[in-house]
Order: C-alpha cells, then structure tokens, then sequence
C-alpha cells in the first residue's frame, strides 16, 4: 500500500507534467503560423527587456543560492562561510560577491552559485558551510516547529487530562494518526521508543513542504526538494533502522532460510536492499518535491514565453497559467502531506522489519 | 549533474539542525505530548470502564430492589392472610366460648328455676299442709263438741297407735 501509493503520487505528477508539455507544444505549433507576421515585433520587444530562459530561470528556483531573492534586483544576502586549508575559516556577506560579478578574499562565484577559488589555478579544497538559502529556509522552518511543538507541550502540561485546546486541536489528530496508523501497525509492540523520531521526520518534511509552497521571502526554499536534505534524513532513516535490528534481522540479511548455495546471490541482494531502502526515500523526497516546484515555475514560465512571442499573448495565456498553477499549488498541498507521510510510513515499515521478534519462515 | 549532488555545507547544517530538532522535540514536545496524551486516553478508558460498573452496579441494585419489592409484597399477603386467619380463628372461638356461655347459662337457668320450682312446691306443700291441719283442727274442733265422739275417737287413735307400735317392734 505505501509503495502503491508513493508511486500514485508519482504518476499523478508525471501525468499532469505530461499534459502541460502537451499543451505547451500544441500551443507553441499553432501559434508559430500566426507570429510570422509579428516575428518583427516581438523581435523588438526582445531586444528591449531582458531575454528570458525559463529551464535556467526555473533551475535556479530550485537550487540552493547565497542569497534570497527577493524581487527584482533586490535581495537578502546571507553569509559565507568558507574553509580551506591555506586561508583557514573565512566569514563575510555575501553581497561582497555581488552577484557574482565580483571576487571578496581570492573566492568568487561560479554560474552555479558555487563558490570557488577566483584564481583557477589554485586547487586547495574549499569546504563551503555558508548559510545559504536553503540552510536559512530550514533555520526558519525548524524554528516554526519548535515554536508550535513547544507551545502545544506547554498547553499539554497545563490542561492535563482535559480536552485539546487551539492549535494543539490541529496537531492531536496528525499525532494519533501517526502513532495508531503508521508506529504501531507498522512497528508492533515496540513502537514508542520511535515515535520521537517519526514525529520529527513527518513534522519536519511536512512544514518544510508547505513553506516551500510560500511563493515569496521565508517560504519559497525548496529544501525538501534538495538532495542534501533528504539525504541526511534517509540516513537518520538508515542509522536507527540498522542500529535497532536485532538478531532475526541480521540473520535475514546473512544468513536467510535458503539453501546455501543460493547465498552467492541472495546476501549481496539483501545487502544492496539494506543500502536501498534508504536511498529510494532520499530519491522520492527529492524527486517529488522538486518536481512539484519545477511544474508550477513552468507554468509561470508559460507566460513569460508566450509574453517574448507577443505581449497579447502572453496576457491571453496567463489566465490559463494561474489557473493551472492554483491546480498544481493545490495538489502539491497534498503532495506535502503525502511525501511527509510517505517517508514516515516507509521509516516505520523499515524499522518494524528490523525490530521484528519471530522467525523469518516464509521468504520474499 | 547539480542538482543530485548534494552541497556539503548543506548537509553539515542539516545534519546539526536535525539533530538538534530532534534533541528538543523528543525532550520538551514528543515526550509530554504523547505522556499527556496517553494519559487522558487512558483516563477516558478508565472513566467509560467506570461508568458501565456503575450502570451495571445500579442494574444489579434495582434488581436487588425489585426482589426486595417483590419479597416484601409477598410478606404483606402473607401476614394479611395470616391476621385473616387470626382473625377468624378469634372470631371462631368467641363465637365458641359465648355459645357455650350461653348454654351454660342456659343449663344454670334451667337448675335455678326447676330448684325455685321445687321451692315453690315445698312451700305449697308446706301451705298446704298447714290449711289441712287448720281445716283439719277446725274439723276436728267442730267433732269433738260431743264427748262420745271424742272417745270414739281416743278410741281409735289408741288402736291405731298400738297397731302402729306393734308394726314398728
């Protein structure tokens, strides 16, 4: 069932994605007939405002940056903190790089918003632990939750025993449902040491996905969308699901009720499953969320492309546009809570498999 | 490919936040919140469990009342019948007791007046007696006005007399 579902939402997505493209090229060939005759005029316009590429408008969206963009020219730089062997640790804003037309202490931006050394020649590793956006984003995401959480522990802790009162209305149900649907059907008697952890993990992908529908300054941030986050969430995920297995686990793994014969095969199968697990939670997040942001930026795009073609265009498309768009924010709304909940469940499945008490009779 | 490689000062700052998240969360929210909620469920269990004791209690006491009810109703007739029973059981044996007063009394009245009756017989005779022997003597006075027939009468007194001694020896 989670899998079914994880994909579902899978094939929701590439499905609408699929339909956009369609209706992009579709419209892109109907309309390439009738720009002949204003070729000339959008040709002006063009020349006039800046050109627009929208894959690398969109990838800059959705990739990690020094600072935040706000609007226009305008923007939040966040430090940079760099360091390297030669020049040891270095801090500075990151308004000193200037967009990257400028170089501050020997380092300058590249066109992937990576700092590197401004002399080429030089290749000392840098280790970049700046502040970036996403890290900024994150900063505030966590702070929201520990703000909520501890304020509901508070109201807990003084109407002990009573009903649940305000915001603590809104997080009870999600609470239970955590613990009844997914910790305790998923790991068994055994599941309150991990309901901390589980908890944490749906609470943090949750807020993160929906500030990161924000479009404007502390939401906008696709940090669940960023590898490195779901990278180090699956490898929470990886760490307490290997560090709670027990002996039947390990012996699942090593030494399975097969012949022996077959463990050429089936050891280094289970092996990669252990290593596999993990990963496709990382990838999921990753692909899920990023792909949510990448569509709805494309939709935006929309206009802007059709804007270049003609700027009567452009206005005819962008009814279209903001509908589809409100469409997509809606289904990401749910998308933010399914991935959340996703990775939760799969995290308890994992767990429950390697905290399992019997024997493993039947193979699969 | 940027995009699937992951930024190391990301993963260092996701790595400390994540674990201080989960630090506090668990410390000062999960732990409370699941502790309060588990308590106030387990309250709710224990209060519903309560309150079908106590229904079930008040089950068990009205039907205690009823059989009390029902005990007490069957006492009632049976101390009714009982004082019926009394009741005519005195009624019977007063009714007993005056009849045999009754005739008892009766009996008495019965002596009383066959004794008066022979009082008033005795004394009859009595009266009588005493109106012969006044008849008698005023007969005997008128007789004897003569002297032969007084000594007739000696006469025949004195044998009778001898007569009456010589039965008597």
């Amino acid at each position: 069932m989670p899998y079914f579902s994880a994909l579902f939402s899978i094939g929701r997505l590439q499905k609408n994605f699929l339909l956009v493209l369609f209706y992009a090229f579709s419209a892109l060939a109907v309309h390439a007939s009738d720009s002949h005759g204003e070729a000339k005029n959008a040709h002006e316009d063009a020349h006039s405002e800046q050109k627009m590429d929208p894959g690398k408008m969109i990838l800059e969206h959705i990739s990690d940056a020094h600072d935040w963009h706000l609007w226009g020219h305008t923007s939040i730089p966040l430090p940079v903190i760099v360091y390297t062997k030669s020049q040891g640790l270095s801090v500075f804003s990151s308004s000193h790089f200037n967009h990257g037309h400028d170089a501050y202490l020997g380092f300058r931006l590249n066109e992937k918003n990576q700092v590197i050394w401004e002399n080429e020649a030089i290749t000392d590793p840098i280790y970049d632990l700046s502040i970036t956006k996403n890290v900024l984003a994150m900063f505030l995401a966590v702070f929201l939750l520990l703000f909520i959480m501890l304020s509901i522990a508070k109201t807990y802790a003084k109407r002990s025993g009573k009903a649940p009162k305000g915001i603590a209305n809104l997080i009870e149900p999600l609470i239970i449902f955590l613990r009844d649907e997914v910790a305790k059907s998923s790991i068994g008697p055994k599941y309150e040491r991990f309901m901390p952890l589980l908890l944490s993990i749906f609470f943090f992908i949750f807020v993160n996905n929906l500030m990161g529908l924000i479009p404007i300054f502390p939401g906008g941030a696709n940090v669940t969308g960023n590898i490195a986050v779901t990278m180090v969430l699956a490898l929470v995920v990886f760490i307490t699901v290997n560090f709670s297995g027990n002996k039947y686990y390990w012996k699942h793994i090593f030494a399975p009720d097969v012949p022996k014969a077959m463990y050429i095969i089936i050891v280094p199968i289970e092996i990669l499953g252990v290593i596999l697990k993990p990963f496709v939670l990382m990838l999921r997040l990753f692909a899920n969320i990023t792909a949510g942001h990448i569509i709805i930026l494309g939709f935006f795009s929309l206009i802007f492309i059709f804007g270049a073609m003609s700027t009567g265009l452009g206005y005819a498309v962008s009814p279209l546009s903001v509908a589809f768009t409100l469409f997509m924010s809606f289904l990401e709304l749910l998308v933010a809570f399914l991935q959340a909940f996703v990775f939760t469940l799969l995290t308890a499945i994992y767990i429950g498999m390697a905290v399992e008490e019997h024997h493993h009779a039947e193979h699969h | 490919m940027e995009l699937v490689t992951p930024a190391i000062g990301l993963v260092f700052w996701m790595l400390v936040t994540f674990s201080l998240l989960l630090f506090i969360l668990k410390k000062f929210a999960w732990k409370p919140i699941l502790s309060s909620m588990k308590e106030r469920e387990e309250t709710i269990e224990k209060s519903l469990q309560e309150a079908a004791n106590a229904r079930a209690e008040m089950q068990k006491l009205n039907q205690q009342n009823e059989s009390l009810l029902a005990e007490a109703r069957a006492e009632r007739e049976n101390i009714l019948k009982e004082a019926r029973e009394i009741k005519e059981m005195i009624v019977g044996e007063a009714k007993k007791t005056a009849e045999e007063e009754a005739k008892r009394m009766i009996e008495r009245a019965n002596e009383e007046i066959s004794r008066q009756k022979n009082a008033a017989m005795d004394d009859l005779k009595k009266e009588v007696a005493h109106f012969s022997m006044q008849i008698a003597q005023k007969l005997v006075e008128k007789e004897l006005e003569n002297n032969d027939a007084q000594k007739a009468l000696i006469a025949t007194q004195l044998s009778q007399l001898d007569k009456q001694q010589t039965a008597s020896a």
